[in-house]
């Protein structure tokens, strides 16, 4: 039985790197979840077949809980909208951070009840000092991931929007992560459980004032970062529970899932370091409103329907705008009608277009544009001079030439969609707001930009038809 | 069974595994992907069937119940978001991803 149980955990774990080996890329995608899917069915149903699990009650409870949990998620994954996908993620990953803790408690628990019946007994005792440390590290690591995610989703799912909870929060933060050590270097030698409940109530407390202050724009990498931190959770409780497929799996989304956070945090212009522990855009208020020469000039649909149409190649610019809007399904009608007329159409795609790098790329998968008209920055940015019209669609921050002319724009310095090059931009916006950044854009007030005021969905819909009219 | 220093063997080339994986992919895949590995995180559901059917007293029933509760919800739920995101990705020729 124990050779079945080992031979499935191994052959789990080869399936998970496979499938993500698959997921890295758009052909194999859908293959490498399927495989992985079949990974976990597998290590799931062999495990029930446990030796040295117990109790008739625990084993309904876990058929319990696998019931109520799953369904749970099944449904709320099977619902949620694409756009609201990120928030979704976050929730999730929570869930994983926090089984990883909850791990580690009752680990710890045992540990205690065991010490109590030897005289003189301690934690470090019964599970050997490697093993502790390595518990409460994972523990630590999985409840911060769940509260913190917990916060991010609240956050993004616009239920929570306070920047701080308490006066001097980085203070605060680094008097509870000593006292958090503190505890659990007392707990190697104790006998109490009540001090395992503290230091975990003080875990969830610390994840909570961590994410707190993290900006909307930021929330990404956080989250990411979160996903990387649960992985890791699981690796080390993996280690605690001596189960060779946690340990690979957990450690490979650890690392994973640390690459994916810098990878993102690089196409945002900043780093994990200033994300979790620095505020944005607080030198915007100095910078000076004056500089931007020139004015806004409007434009009507029916001209950009025109001046599209006689276009020899369109480039689409959306932004999180449009998902807003639901426009996705109207562009890309749209982008049929320009393609009949004989125009190359193509969509540019900033690595963080939408709420999370690659959302914006599911959003228009959804509206069944074929992903070989999607280009990433680097590959559409020499476009640009060529393009006849660049049609900015609720994007603003991503195509500010600012980031790349002016060293006092908070913006400097991250790349930019270069839109500001072609020779006609139109830009579809509802009101004359800044972005999400709440830094101006320059690009509306060059002499080459025109902007066609109103809603995404509504200004897509009138450009259709009266590109059909032409 | 796995001893110190294996472990920390396991633990060195499980991170270049995964750094491996992960570093040539598109942007366009960064969304299904941070989705596709959280979903294999929820490997953590065996930990926490191990937990529970090793608790002893009522409340390392509870939390080992919680375990169970929240790591299916992060197997599942990160099974079919990553599922319904790669589903959609088709390219233009018609073939399915």
């Amino acid at each position: 039985m124990e050779m079945m149980i080992q031979a499935s955990y191994f052959l789990a774990a080869v399936l998970f790197i496979v499938g993500l080996k698959q997921m890295s890329s758009p052909v194999t995608a859908r293959r490498g979840i399927l495989w992985s899917g079949v990974g976990m069915i597998l290590a799931t149903l062999v495990t029930f077949l446990d030796p040295t699990l117990h109790g008739v009650f625990n084993y309904l409870l876990m058929a319990l809980g696998i019931a109520i949990g799953g369904g749970y998620a099944w449904q709320k994954g099977k619902t949620v909208p694409m756009v609201d996908m990120p928030q979704m993620i976050a929730l999730f990953n929570g869930m994983g951070g926090g089984a990883a803790g909850a791990i580690a408690a009752v680990v710890l628990m045992r540990a205690i009840g065991q010490a109590d019946a030897i005289p003189g007994g301690s934690v470090s005792m019964v599970l050997g000092t490697d093993v502790a440390i390595v518990a409460l590290v994972g523990a630590f690591i999985g409840t911060i991931s769940f509260s913190g995610s917990l916060i991010a989703w609240a956050k993004l799912d616009g239920r929570f929007k306070r920047t701080s909870l308490v006066p001097q929060q980085h203070w605060v933060n680094l008097a509870l992560l000593v006292l958090v050590i503190y505890i659990g270097v007392k707990l190697f030698d104790t006998q109490s459980a009540g001090l395992v409940m503290l230091f975990f109530a003080l875990v969830l407390l610390l994840g909570v004032f961590v994410t707190t202050p993290v900006g909307g724009a930021d929330m990404p990498v956080a989250i990411s970062l979160f996903n990387a931190l649960t992985g890791l959770a699981v690796g080390l409780e993996g280690y605690v529970l001596d189960n060779a497929a946690m340990i690979i799996a957990g450690t490979v989304v650890g690392s994973a899932g640390t690459l994916l956070t810098q990878m993102m945090a690089k196409a945002m212009n900043r780093s994990v370091w200033n994300v979790l522990f620095g505020g944005f855009g607080q030198s915007a208020e100095s910078a000076d409103p004056d500089v931007i020469q020139g004015s806004m000039k409007e434009i009507q649909s029916q001209d950009t329907a025109i001046m599209m149409a006689y276009a020899s190649q369109v480039v689409i610019v959306p932004g999180y705008g449009m998902a807003v809007a639901q426009a996705q399904h109207k562009v890309w009608e749209l982008c049929e009608l320009l393609e009949e007329e004989g125009v190359k159409v193509k969509f540019a795609i900033h690595p963080v277009a939408g709420r999370m790098p690659g959302h914006m790329n599911v959003l228009l998968a959804e509206a069944g544009v074929p992903y070989d008209k999607i280009f990433d920055m680097d590959e559409i940015n020499p476009e640009f001079p060529k393009t006849t019209v660049a049609l900015v669609i609720g994007a603003n921050d991503v195509v500010n030439p600012d980031a790349r002319n002016d060293k006092t724009s908070p913006l400097y310095g991250m790349p930019v969609l270069d839109a500001a090059l072609a020779e006609n931009v139109v830009v579809v916006k509802r009101g004359k707001g800044t972005g999400f950044s709440g830094v101006e854009n320059a690009l509306f007030y060059q002499e080459n930009t025109q902007l066609l005021y109103g809603d995404g969905q509504k200004i897509a819909s009138e450009l259709i038809q009266h590109l059909k009219k032409l | 069974m796995i001893e110190g220093w294996a472990a920390i063997y396991i633990f060195l080339l499980a991170g270049f595994t995964g750094y491996e994986v992960i570093s040539r992919v598109p942007v366009i895949l960064h969304t299904p992907l941070m989705s596709g590995s959280n979903f294999i995180h929820g490997i953590v559901l065996v930990g926490a069937m191990v937990a529970l059917g090793h608790a002893e007293t009522f409340t390392q029933q509870v939390v080992g119940f919680i375990a169970v509760l929240l790591a299916a919800g992060n197997a599942v739920g990160g099974y079919v978001v990553t599922e319904r995101m790669l589903e959609m990705f088709k390219s233009s020729k018609g073939g399915k991803g």
